[in-house]
């Protein structure tokens, strides 16, 4: 079924688009990939009566190095993600998660911003952001503004963009000497959202004692979180079979499921306490690899 | 609300419309252009039997808008075969039975073109993994990995023929 109605601009500088998302004050919405919000559309679920599709404005779509730091454009497809050679040998969490979004064909049209931006407690993005420490560049028509992963995600398909403001870039933080991260998502079928999520990024000391850890949870609260207390105990401790399953166990007492279609509160904590020790190990295998 | 005017290279020919907004590029090519190859099965972005190709990488052609496609290369499955001469994507599901109530196949045989644009020989694995957004309803999938894998065989055949060819010249 085609969408309600609607007015339709393709602005091809970001200026433009502040520009007309200002003349339609709080009634133009963002398309980027449009592989959440044009479902959303057809199943009438919304209706928007000013469409700014921000996909032609140039420069926007890149993986750049710079400064050890990896800088991607909000519009990166989620297929080039999983296509990088950069993306795959620094962020192998970035990788894991982006293959394992829907399916290849909603890849080659989703981008990494709108992930981020839609808000949805059960994309992947955020998660991996949120356990990366990432850093979000947001223009509007008043300049830039800088923005961290964690207190972005506000509540469920709300975040701390305002109107008026895009997401334009998403800065990865220099990777450590010995760091690497994991994203498990288990999934009932091929395509689906997640029972449940986990993204868990480690840094070891040259002594092989965590310095940093950095996790966060998909589709166990009503928005993308933290799991800090389970960070805090991993600081300064050595991986071993008891310390990964207390940091699991902490984790679970941090996510907040309810129960749906997706199951019970007590198989997505079940779901939730095996992925995230899962993830726990390969993160540090992969640390200790580097 | 105002119709938008689209530029698009579809099968190799440009085209020139005016389309609403909010219609989806699935429901242009259907009823638009004629090209109901295409199929729209769930309309919820699930099944991919809408699979097209735009700017060469595959897409659900009912999750964008056809105002999207405007400068954009569209391929469906009518242009693959050449002068009447199938695919050889199409002679292997035809060889190996790569369908049965046909649905779907369009859009399977979409999603694999892209592959085999990609990657000339995928493993089992690659194959399955890429067809994670194409459902038959019918087959249980054997038939099709099957068919994409005595595709990719049937490409590098051509594909060294032709080598010989232009060896021998």
């Amino acid at each position: 079924m085609n969408p309600p109605s609607f007015e339709y601009f393709a602005p091809r500088r970001i200026e433009e688009a502040f520009d007309i998302l200002a003349k339609h004050d709080g009634e133009a919405k963002i398309l980027a990939g449009g592989q959440s919000l044009i479902p959303l559309l057809k199943l009438r679920l919304t209706s928007i009566p000013y469409v700014v599709d921000i996909s032609r404005i140039e420069d926007m779509n890149y993986i750049r190095e710079s400064h050890n730091e990896l800088r991607v454009g909000a519009l990166t497809t989620i297929d080039d993600l999983e296509n990088s050679a950069s993306i795959r040998g620094k962020y192998p969490i970035i990788f894991d998660a982006a293959s394992n979004i829907a399916d290849p064909l909603v890849r080659n049209r989703g981008t990494i911003g709108g992930n981020i931006s839609h808000g949805d407690p059960s994309n992947d993005m955020p998660a991996v952001m949120l356990a990366l420490g990432a850093k979000f560049t947001i223009a509007s028509a008043r300049g830039e503004r800088v923005a961290d992963a964690d207190g972005f995600f506000i509540d469920a398909f709300t975040t701390a963009l305002e109107y008026g403001e895009i997401l334009r870039e998403i800065t990865l933080p220099e990777r450590g000497a010995h760091e690497a991260g994991c994203y498990i998502k288990n999934k009932k079928t091929a395509g689906d959202f997640s029972v449940a999520g986990i993204a868990v990024q480690i840094r070891f000391d040259n002594s092989g004692v965590i310095e940093k850890a950095g996790i966060g949870m998909t589709s166990v609260s009503p928005k993308p979180i933290r799991a800090r207390k389970a960070e805090n105990y991993l600081k300064g401790r050595k991986i071993g079979e008891s310390v990964i399953r207390e940091a699991s166990r902490l984790v679970v007492s941090e996510s907040n499921p309810s129960t749906d279609f997706y199951g019970t509160v007590e198989f997505k904590k079940q779901v939730l306490a095996k992925i995230t020790e899962d993830a726990i190990y390969m993160a540090s295998d992969r640390a200790e690899e580097n | 609300m105002e119709n938008i005017k689209i530029r698009s290279r579809v099968n190799g020919k440009d085209i020139e419309s005016e389309v609403e907004p909010r219609k989806l590029l699935v429901h242009y090519i259907r009823e638009d252009l004629g090209l109901t190859g295409t199929h729209v099965g769930c309309d919820t972005s699930n099944c991919g039997a809408c699979t097209v190709l735009v700017d060469g990488k595959a897409v659900k052609s009912c999750t964008m808008l056809a105002v999207q496609a405007d400068g954009r290369e569209i391929t469906t499955i009518e242009g693959l075969s050449r002068q009447g001469k199938l695919h050889p994507i199409q002679e292997a599901f035809l060889e190996k039975h790569g369908l049965q109530c046909g649905y779907c196949t369009s859009g399977m045989i979409m999603t694999s073109f892209w592959l085999l644009r990609k990657n000339r020989n995928p493993t089992e694995e690659e194959i399955r993994k890429n067809l994670s957004g194409n459902l038959c309803r019918c087959t249980g999938y054997q038939s099709i990995v099957d068919s994409i894998t005595y595709a990719s065989k049937l490409m590098r055949a051509h594909e060294t023929e032709k080598e010989g060819i232009m060896v021998e010249q």
